[in-house]
């Protein structure tokens, strides 16, 4: 443990993998000292462990009906967090909720971001009438609100897990264009980039290797921001029966089934609330820290 | 001096304040216009014919052809597009297939209800949202700017339609201190359309001029709740740039003059730093004003408030797209027209800018 210690603290490193391991450490220093954003973190990882170890962890099948145990408050034993009015177990429910939830924000994360920083790259790094043109798109798109512009996609689309997911990453690409061509132009004049450039380099492997890793970071932080709205606009999509269809225990559909009897059997609509604000709080409080350590212009602050 | 003379810091403010005006409509214009190019191409994609649903299947191929030509759809996309385009700027939506009325005149029924909403809202997020940033940033790190942030991000990261649902459980089911859902009780509501005449078919508004206090009253406890639910959003959004805003303007010289000189710590705050925090300000309230249009679309679902977002779900679940996409660009327009407004305004407040 000293010596990684005392590798990861040499002021001389001697190899390029080195120097990077301890910009991470002094990084992880530095985040560790942020007790809110520990918190997110580590919510984040117990939505991770949830998701992959459901099946494990669930006493109940999510879908099975039990029509005898329906309706159960919480604290019933063996039902600590209650039944719905199919006699599901909701704990249950919620854990295998997770999985879609993480699918839903791994697919959305995958996509939108790589579609803005490669708009928001080429248009930084040609400038002239390409950027006109690309950032006149992105401007329309930003001037939809966005979870309208994600219903009239779902309307047409028809509802179903795939089309919510195409629907919020199409309507969630323009602000990373936005940050990416921000960035390129900062960047586009450096002297670094001339003398690649100089050195015969295409456009293509300009853009992909010399400017795309330089706005990674602000697009990272963007991203876990993003994370809690991508969950939000998910839920809400389900909520509307727009989005995952029933039997799936996805928790915007679950608050949507528990709302019929909301006066009498609180629990049901309550549970899944807690969990899409619980997960999402924690994505939150990481994007904050990560952007307290990574962000240099709010690092003084 | 003579080769300065023709930079735009020259020209007559007035000349500079019209060209940055037509800028802002030219702008404009091409964005509502890329807009209804997205609401066409959805439009297009829809996979219900649009033949089939008004002359029914079992039509020849005669009638088919003919009704494809009437509804222009053999033209080219771009004079089809043209036609829609001059169709919604004289202010055709088309005709909505659940109640065969056109969609801009049903939209204008229901979006007073929603502007109602969202402007008790936007008040109650500027009226919370502004002291609590700054209470944050007269004190950065201490405990009370942690509740606030923290308070502010719960914000962010709670579901709408779930906190309108909590809420109604607590306050209308358990303490019963606020009305269900809807914008009255059921008994003011059938006496409401034969003593009240509707002006501005804002519920508040019209109560109050027809001297209904009865009627108010009942009328606010219904809309008190929902519009609490849209400021708390958007006083989150409003709290947290107050408070960076606030925290930048503190720590410039001019403050440091004021308090030397002996000024009131509230004096320095309310009124200097917050003349210039004020700028920047008008934007993020004008931004959440237009989420919270976003934001009502769920919330009007739960409250079951007579609005466009409520509009919008209900054609969507019986597949009315006239209504659906004429909601969608209405929505869009105000979302422009307000950020466009914002920007007019900042311009105005600060001579910086240009």
């Amino acid at each position: 443990m000293t010596t990684l210690n005392t590798w990861l603290m040499d002021p001389n490193p001697k190899s390029r993998l080195q120097s990077r391991a301890a910009q991470t450490w002094l990084t992880w220093l530095r985040f560790r000292r942020n007790p809110l954003a520990m918190i997110g973190l580590i919510i984040s990882l117990a939505l991770i462990f949830m998701s992959i170890f459901a099946p494990l962890l669930a006493p109940y099948d999510p879908i099975t009906q039990s029509l005898a145990d329906r309706l159960q408050p919480p604290l019933t034993p063996g039902h600590w967090m209650g039944t719905d009015d199919f006699g599901r177990d909701i704990w249950s429910r919620i854990l295998f909720g997770s999985r879609i939830t993480l699918y839903i924000v791994l697919l959305v994360i995958l996509t939108a971001p790589i579609v803005g920083l490669i708009i928001g790259t080429v248009a930084g790094y040609f400038g002239g009438w390409v950027d006109a043109v690309l950032m006149r798109i992105t401007d329309i798109f930003l001037a939809f609100p966005k979870l309208i512009l994600a219903l009239a996609l779902v309307a047409v689309l028809g509802p179903g897990m795939v089309n919510a997911v195409l629907a919020i990453a199409l309507t969630s690409w323009p602000p990373y264009a936005r940050v990416a061509r921000a960035e390129t132009l900062t960047v586009r004049n450096s002297d670094y980039i001339a003398a690649t450039r100089l050195q015969g380099a295409s456009a293509t492997r300009l853009i992909w290797g010399h400017i795309m890793p330089m706005c990674l970071p602000s697009v990272i932080i963007r991203v876990t921001l993003d994370m809690a709205g991508v969950i939000l606009t998910a839920a809400g999509l389900g909520f509307l029966g727009l989005g995952v269809q029933p039997p799936l225990p996805e928790w915007g559909l679950m608050i949507s089934a528990g709302r019929k009897f909301l006066f009498e059997q609180w629990w049901v609509a309550t549970m899944p609330g807690l969990a899409i604000f619980i997960v999402s709080l924690g994505f939150n409080l990481l994007g904050d820290g990560l952007r307290d350590v990574l962000d240099p212009r709010s690092a003084g602050k | 001096m003579a080769e300065l003379s023709d930079t735009p810091a020259h020209t007559p403010a007035a000349l500079r304040f019209l060209k940055q005006t037509a800028n802002t409509l030219l702008s404009l214009l091409i964005t509502f216009t890329g807009l209804l190019a997205v609401t066409f191409v959805i439009a297009r994609i829809v996979p219900i014919d649009p033949v089939m649903s008004i002359i029914g299947e079992r039509a020849t191929d005669v009638q088919i052809a003919a009704v494809r030509a009437k509804l222009g759809l053999d033209d080219p996309l771009w004079q089809q597009f043209a036609i829609y385009v001059n169709d919604v700027f004289h202010g055709d939506l088309g005709l909505s297939i659940r109640t065969r009325d056109p969609v801009l005149s049903e939209i204008g029924r229901y979006f007073p209800a929603t502007l109602e909403l969202s402007t008790l809202g936007i008040l109650i997020g500027i009226l919370i949202g502004i002291p609590a940033g700054v209470l944050g940033a007269t004190k950065p790190g201490s405990f009370r700017d942690q509740i606030v942030r923290l308070i502010g991000l719960m914000g962010y990261s709670m579901p709408v339609f779930w906190l309108g649902l909590m809420g109604l459980l607590l306050f209308y089911g358990h303490l019963g201190w606020v009305g269900g859902p809807g914008r009255l009780d059921s008994v003011y509501d059938m006496m409401y359309d034969m003593k009240v005449t509707p002006i501005t078919h804002m519920i508040l508004i019209d109560t109050a001029l027809a001297g209904e206090w009865d009627m108010f009253r009942n009328a606010l406890s219904h809309i008190i709740l929902p519009a609490s639910i849209l400021g708390y959003l958007s006083m989150a959004y409003i709290s947290r740039m107050t408070r960076s805003f606030m925290m930048n303007e503190l720590g410039q010289e001019y403050i440091t003059t004021a308090r030397v000189k002996g000024m009131p710590e509230r004096r320095v705050i309310w009124v200097h730093a917050m003349r210039n925090v004020a700028v920047p300000l008008i934007t993020v309230i004008a931004l959440s004003y237009a989420n919270l249009l976003e934001g009502a679309v769920l919330t009007e679902t739960i409250f079951a408030w007579p609005g466009l977002g409520r509009y919008i779900t209900d054609a969507l679940l019986v597949a009315d797209m006239p209504a659906v996409l004429g909601g969608t660009i209405v929505v869009g327009a105000v979302y422009i027209g307000i950020n466009m407004f914002s920007d007019f305004l900042y311009r105005l407040a600060d001579p910086r800018a240009k």
